[in-house]
């Protein structure tokens, strides 16, 4: 499943996509001590995988949440650290 | 003495229950219930064998049990059931750890793709849920399994609140204000779509200047579609397409979002707002089944 955590406002739109599908069988979940801000957790998906989303009282803060790493220009520190390449950014 | 102005609430919709008139006296193996509590509404629905037996819709509350309670007594009402018989609940929405006699909890998203299955049937892929407090566009194979999602819940615009939010200002019943919205000789430019409060304001002083109230809600509805659009359009759209929750029954708003996008929804059998609990319920009686199945082996 492709799951898009996050909103639009005024000021653009602000979605973290994740796959959960990839990352269900990903043993290492690396985003999870990878991100400054612990945006990502883990729990038990409808169908008893574990996967991974963002923390519901995150969701609606991405924009400031992610600025750091945004600002740096390089790839955002959760996106390096997913090896099974499950995490996407819309802005 | 001092003479008090009787106050209507105009955003009060109305709340329903229903009974399946083709099963006075049912008498299955299975009944499996589920119980959405939403932000502003919570439905129960009740499945005799996997049929829709009976359902409730009411507003939440202030006390997420009690709301449950309320609404499965409601839909028991007139059937003969107590808590005692339903053999699986299923409690979902954003309130779903507050129901206090499920036996398993599920995302509102997963039961919307479900009960939208079965409402609209097999070839709906796009799902526009348009909740109390939030939107969510969601996607789903045949079976009603959800391969992606989408949602906002930053504002109210686009959402149930929303379209409270302008009938208590314009004192129009929250149920008139779709057939109202195009009583319009021209559609008029929409609103702000990036804020409800923006948006009552805009619509206050286009009442000013004259505008009727018909050309306004025309505005705000366009307005609450463009909103809801943008999020389809970002999650993006596969024919055919559904819209779920209570602003499904605002055709100011569907037909603007139908017009917006080109395309047309199809039309619910049931209860659009039923659609999460009929969902939770289903996937219950799938689960009993499952574990039925297993215990004969």
């Amino acid at each position: 499943m492709i799951a898009n955590y996050g909103y639009e406002d005024g000021s653009g739109h602000y979605y973290i996509r994740i796959d959960t599908s990839k990352c269900a069988d990903c043993k290492d979940k690396g985003c999870i001590s990878a991100c400054p801000e612990t945006l990502f957790a883990t729990e038990l998906d409808d169908f008893d995988d574990e996967v991974v989303l963002i923390r519901e009282d995150a969701r609606n803060t991405l924009q400031n949440s992610c600025s750091q790493c945004k600002a740096s220009g390089e790839i955002e520190l959760c996106t390096k650290a997913c090896t099974a390449d499950a995490i996407g950014f819309s802005w | 003495m001092v003479e008090t102005e009787k106050k209507v609430d105009y955003w009060r919709w109305t709340e329903s229950n229903w009974k399946n008139p083709e099963i006075p006296d049912w008498h299955g193996s299975l009944i499996t219930a589920g119980v959405d509590i939403g932000s502003t509404s919570t439905q129960a629905v009740i499945l005799a064998d996997g049929v829709p037996y009976a359902y409730s819709n009411m507003r939440t509350g202030s006390n997420s049990p009690d709301s449950a309670i309320g609404a499965i007594n409601w839909a028991m009402k007139d059937t003969g059931l107590t808590l005692e018989d339903l053999t699986y609940t299923i409690g979902t929405g954003y309130g779903r750890v507050n129901v206090p006699f499920s036996n398993k909890t599920v995302t509102e998203i997963t039961c919307h793709a479900r009960g939208a299955n079965y409402i609209y049937g097999p070839t709906v892929r796009t799902i526009l849920d348009m909740g109390g407090q939030d939107c969510k566009a969601i996607h789903c194979d045949e079976k009603g399994t959800v391969t992606s999602f989408m949602m906002n819940d930053k504002c109210a615009a686009g959402t149930g609140r929303g379209m409270e939010v302008i009938a208590n200002l314009l004192a129009v019943r929250v149920e008139d204000i779709g057939d109202m919205s195009f009583q319009i000789d021209e559609e008029p430019a929409p609103v702000s779509s990036t804020c409800v409060i923006f948006a009552k304001s805009e619509a206050t002083k286009l009442m000013r200047s004259g505008w009727t109230k018909e050309k306004v809600l025309a505005a705000y509805c366009h307005a609450m579609a463009l909103r809801v659009v943008r999020l389809l359009e970002r999650n993006g759209m596969e024919l055919d397409f559904a819209i779920t929750g209570g602003i499904a029954k605002n055709i100011g708003v569907t037909r603007r979002i139908e017009s917006l996008m080109n395309i047309k929804a199809l039309s619910p059998t049931m209860d659009t707002q039923i659609a999460g609990a009929l969902g939770a319920a289903l996937i219950g009686k799938e689960l009993v089944e499952k574990k039925r199945a297993k215990e004969n082996q």
